[in-house]
């Protein structure tokens, strides 16, 4: 084990992956001689070659649809989003074409492809290039949504992605980048996709919370423990498939549960948890499901709308103690 | 064949079609020229083209040939008497008109090459060597079908093949054809691969994002645009600024020709050039093809764009007339070949039919399978 940033655990990841499957490749914007345009790539072109690591132009639909198409032919591609704002052009391919492919082929084409990059809230950039868009790819069978929240998560699950025979939407934190932790270095380290993981036990109340979510919520429950109330964090890692049984076990232990997530509250992912947990466990609710979203609008610039905008530690403990009655 | 004359030509934007006149042996249809020669009227350079043509040919190609156009032809006749009769749903876009396209650009390609192309594909896929019993029983949905009977008409495949559908979001073939012709460079191999869409496509981000890609990463990949001159029922006139297509490929420096869609001999010709420089050179083409859908765009259509005066015209070149009477002027087939080939092809498709019909619908248990190639397993076990 090492303590090592995020960054350097998905570049970790990648570099293992790809020295094991040569049929592996990575394409992107900057993925290669720019070192990556947050350097998640760094080092994988001078390892690699130019074969291995290809810079893209500004193409997202072009080069999504090149790999989902390479993915019918064999290949295992990584496709590098700069960010996942980007990723909103290549929706055609990614919907219509990969998470698709298998099932309308009556079996027969199957596309192992990963995409990734950075998604959910940046630092100050204003609308088009802040925002989380998991609940999007999360609709469609077919595709499986991967949302680490610490570096051993990010380096474990990211490797069960690109070996993964199945079209694989994986969405870095971007303000997480720098985030350090413990990082196995053992080449056979992988976790499993569906299965949440539970990063802090208690009795009194279920937080569930994915990506940057997870370390806010583990704050606010070392508020609330000084306050009395005990919490279990949870953090699904994989948003489909979505292991709704761990959550719904911890549900039967503390009878209360708040949601939180970066992404707008409408037709989100903890709209759909918080569904899922009435149809089964209803009987065990103490009071309502509460969910803490961001802000239902485009995400803006001006630093102290911005705080606003994205949940924090301070609504997570309000949300608890209000599911508490307190 | 005569390689001296049919060199590919990087176009300019003065030359696109320069060289047309050359390969075709039916005169170039052009939306300008009203009197186009018929079959019976062929100037006599153009009789000297076709002996030319048919010396390099051996006489079982040519009956392949044809055989694979009267094929599909009198299959997409019997899907549309029985998309009449109910038994096929959802769209239905037939290819009658068009079959010099697909049968004479796959003619030039080995079976382990690749054809990817869009929604109006059962020529395509019969032709790429799919049984017409697998193709029928998928527009009838059964269990038997292509693709389970959970693609339809629109989403054909066969890995046997190397058919890799059947897309049908306009020009959403292009760049995954782009992908495939990436991975034989990466692997290594000498496949190539065709990729058709209609004129529409071209006006769509995924085919210029894809040229640029093919040529700047040098990918074994033909682009083959099947002009039928209509996106349903918009004209060519009333959908794009510049109407030359071949041209096009002089944004991206691609290889391009202009090809006479109704002289099966000439998609072949102008394909196989395409297909020695992808497969030795790894380099792409762009070959716009003009032909004409006699069929409406779908079986919905109200055919109310364009006249029945300027469908007949187009008739006079039916593919089909235009080849079989080149073959009987060669002497190669007898009026009582003719004859055979049609019962040949009467019993295939009959015998299509009636597999599609004795076949079962898939079972309800195949409604939850092939979402996914890894079995989902959530939590720990």
């Amino acid at each position: 084990m090492a303590l090592v940033t995020m960054r350097e655990a998905l570049n970790q990841a990648l570099r293992e992956e790809m020295l094991r499957d040569k049929d592996v490749f990575l394409m992107g914007e900057e993925v290669g001689e720019y070192q990556g345009a947050y350097k998640v790539t760094k080092g994988l072109l001078e390892e690699l070659g130019p074969k291995r690591v290809i810079d893209t132009p500004i193409t997202e639909l072009g080069f999504a649809g090149l790999g989902v198409g390479a993915a019918m032919a064999g290949l295992r591609p990584i496709v590098e989003f700069m960010t996942f704002n980007f990723s909103i052009l290549a929706t055609d391919q990614i919907i219509n074409s990969a998470a698709k492919m298998l099932y309308m082929s009556g079996g027969q084409y199957k596309i192992p492809i990963v995409f990734r990059g950075p998604g959910g809230s940046a630092f100050q950039v204003s609308s088009q290039h802040s925002q989380a868009l998991e609940s999007w790819f999360a609709y469609f069978p077919g595709l499986k949504v991967i949302m680490p929240s610490t570096p051993g998560d990010a380096k474990g699950l990211l490797k069960s992605a690109i070996r993964d025979d199945d079209p694989v939407i994986f969405i870095e934190q971007e303000r997480m980048y720098g985030q350090k932790g413990e990082v196995s270095d053992d080449p056979e380290f992988t976790i499993p996709l569906g299965v949440a993981d539970i990063k802090r036990e208690g009795t009194d109340a279920t937080i569930v919370a994915r990506s940057l979510m997870v370390p806010i919520a583990l704050k606010a429950a070392e508020i609330l423990q000084k306050q009395g109330l005990s919490c279990e964090v949870i953090d699904p890692r994989t948003i489909r498939p979505l292991d709704i049984g761990t959550i719904i076990e911890s549900v039967k232990k503390t009878n209360r549960v708040v949601v939180a997530e970066e992404s707008h509250p409408f037709c989100g992912v903890a709209a759909e948890i918080s569904s899922e947990i009435n149809e089964r466990a209803f009987d065990y609710l103490d009071a309502p499901v509460k969910r803490v979203s961001g802000a239902d609008v485009p995400m803006p610039y001006a630093k102290n709308l911005e705080d606003l905008a994205i949940p924090n530690v301070d609504q997570i403990v309000a949300a608890v103690r209000e599911v508490a009655y307190l | 064949m005569a390689k001296s004359n049919y060199e590919m030509r990087k176009r300019t934007p003065d030359s696109s079609r320069v060289g047309a006149e050359d390969t075709s042996a039916t005169g170039v249809l052009d939306e300008e020229a009203s009197e186009l020669p018929a079959a019976g009227q062929r100037s006599e350079q153009v009789k000297e083209a076709i002996k030319n043509r048919f010396a390099d040919l051996d006489r079982e190609t040519l009956i392949d040939i044809y055989h694979q156009m009267v094929l599909v032809r009198r299959f997409e006749e019997k899907a549309a008497e029985i998309y009449s009769a109910g038994k096929i749903g959802g769209f239905c876009h037939l290819y009658i008109g068009q079959e010099a396209v697909a049968i004479g650009s796959i003619s030039a390609i080995r079976k382990d090459d690749y054809v990817l192309t869009s929604y109006r594909e059962h020529a395509h896929a019969i032709a790429k060597g799919m049984s017409p019993e697998s193709v029928m029983a998928e527009l009838y949905g059964k269990a038997t079908g292509c693709s389970k009977g959970k693609g339809g008409s629109m989403h054909m495949f066969d890995k046997e093949v190397n058919f890799l559908g059947g897309h049908a979001i306009v020009g959403g073939q292009i760049p995954l054809a782009t992908g495939v012709a990436f991975a034989s460079k990466y692997k290594g191999t000498d496949q190539v691969t065709l990729c058709y869409f209609g004129e529409a496509a071209v006006n769509q981000g995924a085919f210029h994002e894809s040229l640029n890609m093919a040529q700047l990463w040098k990918l074994p990949c033909i682009y083959i645009c099947e002009n039928n001159q209509y996106g349903m029922g918009t004209s060519l006139a009333r959908a794009m600024s510049s109407h030359d297509i071949s041209q096009k490929a002089y944004a991206y420096d691609i290889a391009s020709e202009f090809v006479d869609g109704m002289d099966v001999l000439a998609v072949r010709e102008a394909t196989l050039r395409a297909v020695e420089r992808a497969r030795k050179e790894y380099l792409p083409t762009l070959l716009e093809v003009r032909t004409y859908r006699f069929m409406g765009h779908s079986m919905s259509d109200p055919g109310n764009y364009r006249t029945r005066a300027e469908i007949e015209r187009h008739q006079e070149r039916d593919p089909l007339k235009l080849f079989s009477a080149s073959l009987k002027e060669e002497g190669i087939l007898s009026d009582s070949e003719f004859q055979k080939i049609e019962a040949d092809v009467k019993e295939q498709v009959e015998k299509s039919v009636r597999f599609a019909e004795e076949s079962p619908f898939p079972d309800p248990k195949e409604l939850h399978t092939d979402v996914y190639a890894t079995p989902i397993v959530t939590g720990k076990s």
